[in-house]
């Protein structure tokens, strides 16, 4: 790699405060940083730091969504031969759904690192990695059918509005992947929802068996077809129309084992939504006066994008809560908010992304009233004090 | 019944100092740095050239000149360092001969009054070994604090014995220890569970004693403080470091100002790290031989969280009682962010393999493994905190520059040391302690 690193330093001195690209500064600093962990050292405070820098904490994440991703593209395929009646060879399956996911993943990519690289330069900030997760869950919450242009477009929305206006990585409120699933969802509710975006080739008429549907399992308890509803097996695997990395909650829970492992993402968030989504569940169960409110409360852990909402958007560090306690709260009304929009609500089937921007919204207020707890123990210690000397 | 503090954590560094005292040939010069002492302005009152004795006022703080500096050897000042703005950063002196101290008087305190014990002590030079919470900076002579706090162990990376440190100054450290007892009704010695037996410490007499256990900052003083009796609005209480109470005590015992003390040398560059009696100030060059002869290393006055880079021929800290030396980290590493094998490296996430080493001991370097972010991750400071603070919401309000809430998060209880670890598990590379000092000088401005 010595090759390399000559090669970076020939080039350095003309992209520093005097040379002939320095506006390119961020730029190459990001791919120097990318290739090589700089060769800085601590200047004040500390001596030795932790090895772990956020690029790291990125990249674990993204191996996190691996089974994710890697499933839902074998999936692309499987749901694409159940409504054609094609192939069902492991290897082509899988293939067709890799050059139909490809796409989405290199537009979100292209697009948000782009804009992020610009936004870097204009600040003359270092680019930051927090895009790297980003384009990775955007196609993963997406429908396979969904246009490239729409994909690139909600990206764009995502990380300027989402992110970039308030500052950067760090500084948003809401999560960018879920904006960008929310701009499309509110900007082109026609195109993107119904029976036929879940399933690649539907919505362009190709041949499709008689009976197939490709309606996912929220669609149908939406529409009170229970028995439509596909087994609690077929569930948990995966083998179900949905967004492209929603659909399997066995390969979700593998990345929610590294996350937790790792201590990335916050096992407390995770419990406490599930807890949230139990309670209510059983609730509905208790009351029920409906159908939906009938459904067993463990269908709901595993249909939709419940699963991978909790594991990998509502443990968001930056805009989830960010006090421990609070991350209890935080977590637990997302649950609870999420099975209420399914159940009570007939115009979004899915409620788990509205249930983590609303709390995205409300996390800020949380943490305020934990830190305001911890002010008012330090302020009655202090008059308490004050009592015992008099 | 023992305090036990359960976030921290013991950062494993190779070359822990073997209780071994060692003799070292004297330094060639020793200096008394300004920058030692938080939030001190000072005023020169010797000149270049000029012959003192071990004692004799080198300068004092303007603002408050009964408070003096003095120089730890007799010889003659052979050198004054300014900085950009002519900022005093040190005096040194070059010892010549026997060591001949300034005589005080020489008293039993026991007798003595309050004010009477403060006189001695500012016009002898020993006043600053008194630090004052909140804040870390010089105690003010007029204060009345609430109490003085004393740790007796040492928990930070490779941090020395104190125990060993003190063999044989039993008598000196009750000297101390009745000095203070006039400052203060109350004096809180903390002390850790691997006291031994024989140690000084059991036969003190005057003191509170506190028995903390558990991992570092467990031997912080303001760790200590939090537990004991948090400081709250208003009030205000001393610390002092075991060797100080120590020269306090030979003081009263002998008349002299006598700033001799037991320091560690130690860390993964070091052949062979143990202890070495060294006066206060002393230039570390002596120390050379027992150092590695690699270029390309950091010489640290204090702990290698918080102490100060000195340089191979710099001077050993006011307050500090170890040296510990490591390799710089001024190197490329392809992809380093990328492998998740890093042996040689160390981190308290488990999204790396160093946890599965416990005992293991590292060779950290100084660098600093990624670039500077915004705040990302949460909960990591909080892992290594053992204080009800946020110490997140506290560094953003400091950030914003707002000190009433700065004052509601708790600022007046914690100073840098406290929040070292944070510094060092922080994912995105943020100066915590940088901002922490900021934020404490801004307290000191505007209230």
């Amino acid at each position: 790699m010595k090759f390399l690193r000559n090669i970076l330093d020939k080039i350095k001195p003309a992209f520093e405060k005097d040379g002939r690209l320095k506006m390119f500064h961020a730029t190459f600093e990001a791919f120097e940083s990318f290739l090589f962990v700089p060769n800085s050292t601590t200047k004040k405070g500390v001596h030795i730091r932790d090895a772990n820098d956020l690029k790291h904490v990125m990249t674990v994440v993204i191996v996190a969504l691996l089974p994710a991703l890697l499933f839902g593209m074998w999936n692309v395929g499987y749901q694409h031969a159940l409504a054609t009646g094609g192939t069902t060879a492991f290897g082509e399956l899988f293939w067709f759904g890799f050059l139909k996911v490809l796409p989405l993943i290199v537009v979100s990519y292209a697009v948000g690192l782009g804009i992020e690289f610009i936004a870097a330069q204009l600040r003359g900030h270092e680019v930051n990695e927090g895009f790297l997760v980003t384009g990775m869950l955007i196609p993963l919450i997406m429908p396979v059918d969904c246009p490239l242009w729409m994909v690139g477009l909600a990206t764009a929305f995502a990380v300027i509005i989402g992110k970039e206006v308030f500052g950067g990585t760090g500084m948003n409120i809401f999560n960018p992947a879920l904006l960008a699933r929310a701009f499309v969802f509110f900007a082109y509710p026609s195109q993107i929802s119904g029976a036929k975006v879940w399933v690649a080739g539907l919505g362009s008429g190709e041949g499709v068996i008689d009976g197939f549907s490709g309606a996912t399992p929220l669609a149908h308890a939406t529409a009170g077809e229970f028995s439509k509803i596909p087994s609690f097996s077929d569930l948990f695997f995966g083998f179900i129309p949905g967004s492209i990395g929603e659909t399997s909650t066995l390969a979700i829970l593998l990345g929610a084992g590294i996350l937790i492992y790792t201590g990335i993402g916050s096992w407390k968030v995770i419990v406490a939504c599930v807890a949230g989504a139990i309670g209510t569940g059983l609730l509905c169960n208790a009351i029920a006066v409906n159908a939906y409110m009938e459904l067993p409360v463990y269908y709901h852990l595993v249909m939709g994008g419940f699963a991978f909402g909790v594991v990998f958007m509502a443990t968001d560090p930056v805009s989830g809560a960010q006090t421990e306690t609070g991350k209890w709260i935080y977590g637990f009304l997302i649950g609870v908010l999420a099975i209420v929009i399914r159940v009570f609500n007939p115009g979004y089937p899915e409620g788990i992304m509205l249930a983590i921007l609303f709390m995205n919204a409300f996390a800020p207020l949380i943490d305020y009233y934990i830190v305001e707890a911890n002010i008012k123990r330090r302020l009655k210690r202090a008059k308490f004090s004050k009592e015992e000397k008099k | 019944m023992p305090t036990t503090i359960r976030k921290g954590l013991n950062i494993s560094l190779k070359g822990k100092a073997e209780k071994v005292l060692s003799k070292i040939p004297i330094s060639s010069d020793y200096a008394v740095k300004p920058i030692d002492f938080q939030g001190l302005t000072p005023k020169l009152t010797v000149n270049e050239g000029e012959q003192v004795l071990a004692g004799s006022p080198l300068f004092v703080d303007k603002y408050r000149p009964d408070i003096r500096f003095a120089s730890p050897v007799s010889g003659t000042v052979s050198h004054i360092l300014r900085g950009d703005k002519r900022k005093l950063l040190s005096v040194t002196v070059a010892p010549s001969g026997e060591q001949q101290y300034i005589q005080h008087p020489v008293k039993d305190v026991k007798n003595l009054l309050r004010e009477e014990v403060i006189q001695q002590m500012l016009a002898s030079g020993v006043w600053p070994f008194l630090k004052q919470r909140p804040y870390g900076i010089l105690a003010n002579p007029g204060d009345n604090p609430k109490a003085i706090f004393i740790s007796g162990f040492s928990s930070e990376p490779l941090g020395p014995d104190i125990d060993f440190a003190l063999t044989g100054e039993g008598e000196a450290f009750q000297a101390g220890i009745d000095a203070l007892r006039k400052l203060s009704g109350t004096i809180h010695l903390s002390l850790n569970n691997q006291v031994s037996a024989n140690s000084i410490f059991r036969k003190i007499k005057g003191v509170e004693t506190h028995t903390f256990v558990g991992p570092h900052p467990a031997g912080n003083v303001g760790i200590q403080i939090h537990h004991i009796s948090p400081i709250s609005k208003g009030e205000i209480v001393w610390t002092i470091e075991p060797q100080h109470v120590v020269s306090l005590g030979r003081l009263f015992l002998k008349g002299i100002y006598d700033v001799s003390k037991v320091v560690a040398l130690v860390g993964p560059e070091v052949k062979k790290p143990r202890y070495f009696r060294i006066i206060s100030g002393a230039n570390i060059t002596p120390l050379q031989s027992y150092i590695s002869t690699s270029s390309n290393l950091r010489h640290i006055s204090g702990d290698v969280l918080t102490g100060a880079n000195i340089g191979a021929t710099g001077h050993l800290g006011f307050y500090n009682t170890m040296i510990s030396v490591i390799p710089e980290g001024n190197y490329y590493e392809f992809l380093g962010w990328a492998k998740p094998f890093r042996m040689k490296k160390y981190s308290v996430s488990r999204s790396y393999f160093s946890w599965i080493f416990p005992d293991k001991e590292y060779t950290l370097d100084t660098n600093v493994n990624g670039g500077q972010r915004a705040f990302v991750m949460t909960g990591e400071y909080e892992k290594v905190l053992p204080m009800d603070i946020y110490p997140v919401h506290l560094l953003k309000a400091i950030l914003a520059g707002d000190i009433d809430r700065m004052e509601q998060l708790g600022i007046y209880e914690v100073i840098e040391e406290d929040l070292a670890l944070c510094e060092f598990v922080c994912t995105s590379k943020i100066d915590v302690q940088h901002i922490l000092r900021q934020g404490i000088n801004l307290m000191i401005k505007e209230m």
